[in-house]
């Protein structure tokens, strides 16, 4: 019978909740990595016993964390007796090394953002947001990191090395960071053309590349943001989220700081469906397993007031792909309920019935079995919950 | 022998308990310290200071013999009780947040 996996990465450490595939009973490990804050954890397809996770703190930095099974042991790549070692043969340790490229090179210097005062800020690193493992190898890893770039490793995580062609476009300088800094959140990897990445960040937009990274644009058109002085300007959007199913990979689905939006042509152009949403503000957005059109949302009331409408928590589902939406409220609280769902907080399992999970900032991490229709909490306590994702095994 | 005293977070990537021991090159300085200790726990690497410009992260601290040195010069003599190992290099997660 397949399992499930739940990776969490919270405030105060990472949670891995385990259960077979009825979905009834879990196992919950942890915390690992205590005291430090996790932002995100992610398997890799091709071998999910391949973890990877992103364990900062504001004391003393990034660390790169991985698992070669399943979440049981870790290990910092590269700093092991036997592995990458430099000219004094001692390894390198360099596995939390994010340097941005201003090599000659690749000509792209490190370049200046907009500053929340209006002037402009060199790139300075703080942290990883977000890990995608490629679709092929499991040693290659792509990492959107704060100030706002996207890296890649090629050895498991030991060295990374920036695709500078993003940051380094001529829209950077109108960057500018969000109330949760300028990061790198979100990234889509096109199943059918791996030249083709999508990203969002935080507060500039969403980009593309398709020629696997050296050069990327905006892709932001039909996007409408009243918060800045230009609504429909090419980049200064604040994307919350983008999400995309494998089987079409040229319909985007976006959660913005306002606004659902959905694209049919690789984010070219957009259209917004949020339709009856009772709030359009929020954080994740995902796509159901087997259903492309079915799409979840967690309506947050406004960008000060970030919880649910009424202290009531609902997931939103839409099986025609944005415009009409269907609250789910069965088995989550509908009085008195004041948490935020955050942007890399909601995961979906691929057994049948698709499962849905997301994780709150008070700490509850609630699963549906059934596609949406009736959910229950997995945990209740745990720290502010950053990350959740869920890895389907056999 | 000098000893270092890791905070309990660096201690635990560092999969060590208590103290620890390292041979350091003379003269005895925070830089000659950290490099030593970056050299035989290269997860710490980035750390306790940064890769590239090797400046102490703003939230760690260097105490010794009852003195604050964070604010010394990385190439500053560290006190002769350090570099006999009579007193310990404490490194220190400043008391700030939750």
């Amino acid at each position: 019978m397949s399992r499930v996996r739940v990776l969490v990465g919270t405030r105060k450490g990472a949670f891995i909740l385990t259960s077979d595939g009825t979905r009834k009973r879990w196992k919950v490990s942890g915390p690992h990595f205590a005291g430090w804050e996790i932002y995100h954890m992610k398997g890799s397809l091709v071998d999910p016993d391949r973890i990877y996770a992103s364990q900062t703190s504001a004391w003393f930095g990034q660390i790169i964390q991985r698992s070669d099974n399943g979440g049981k042991t870790w290990n910092t790549p590269g700093s092991s007796a036997e592995e990458l070692k430099g000219p004094d043969g001692m390894p390198k340790g360099e596995s939390n090394n994010f340097v941005y490229d201003a090599s000659a090179e690749t000509g792209k210097p490190l370049t200046t953002h907009q500053w929340y005062d209006g002037t402009q800020h060199p790139w300075e690193f703080k942290r990883v947001w977000h890990l995608e493992p490629s679709l092929k190898d499991p040693d290659h890893v792509y990492a959107g990191v704060e100030d706002a770039a996207l890296f890649e490793s090629k050895d498991g995580g030991k060295l990374w090395h920036e695709l500078a062609g993003l940051r380094g476009s001529d829209t950077g300088p109108k960057w500018q960071p969000g109330a949760g800094g300028m990061c790198l959140h979100s990234i889509l990897l096109d199943p059918s053309n791996p030249e083709r990445i999508s990203i969002a960040i935080s507060a500039a937009g969403a980009f593309r590349t398709d020629d696997g990274g050296k050069n990327w644009r905006p892709i932001n058109h039909g996007l409408h943001s009243e918060y800045i002085p230009d609504p429909t300007a090419e980049v200064g959007h604040c994307v919350h989220r983008i999400a995309l199913h494998p089987s079409r990979p040229n319909t985007l689905f976006m959660q913005k700081h306002w606004d659902v939006m959905r694209s049919d042509n690789s984010g070219d152009s957009w259209q917004e469906v949020s339709g009856n949403l009772p709030s359009d503000f929020g954080f994740p957005i995902d796509v159901h397993a087997h259903e492309p059109e079915t799409i979840y949302v967690v309506p947050i009331k406004s960008d000060s007031e970030h919880y649910p409408p009424s202290g009531r928590l609902r997931v939103y589902r839409s099986r025609t792909g944005g415009n009409e939406w269907q609250a789910l409220t069965k088995g989550l609280p509908q009085r008195n309920c004041y948490v935020n769902v955050l942007r890399d907080a909601m995961s979906i399992d691929s057994l049948e019935p698709c499962g849905v999970y997301f994780g709150t900032t008070g700490g509850q991490v609630y699963a549906s079995a059934d596609a949406g229709d009736n959910w229950k909490p997995i945990v209740r306590d745990l720290p502010a919950v950053l990350s959740v994702e869920v890895q389907t095994l056999p | 022998m000098i000893r270092v005293v890791l905070p309990p977070h660096l201690r635990t990537l560092a999969r060590v308990d208590g103290e620890l021991e390292l041979e350091v090159n003379t003269p005895v300085s925070q830089r000659s310290v950290l490099d030593a200790l970056e050299a035989q726990y290269p997860m710490l690497r980035g750390t306790v200071r940064d890769h590239i410009t090797k400046l102490r992260r703003p939230m760690v601290r260097f105490f010794a013999c009852g003195e604050d040195l964070s604010h010394e010069s990385p190439d500053a003599q560290l006190p002769e009780a350090i570099a006999t190992g009579s007193e310990p290099f404490l490194i220190i997660g400043a008391i700030a947040g939750g």
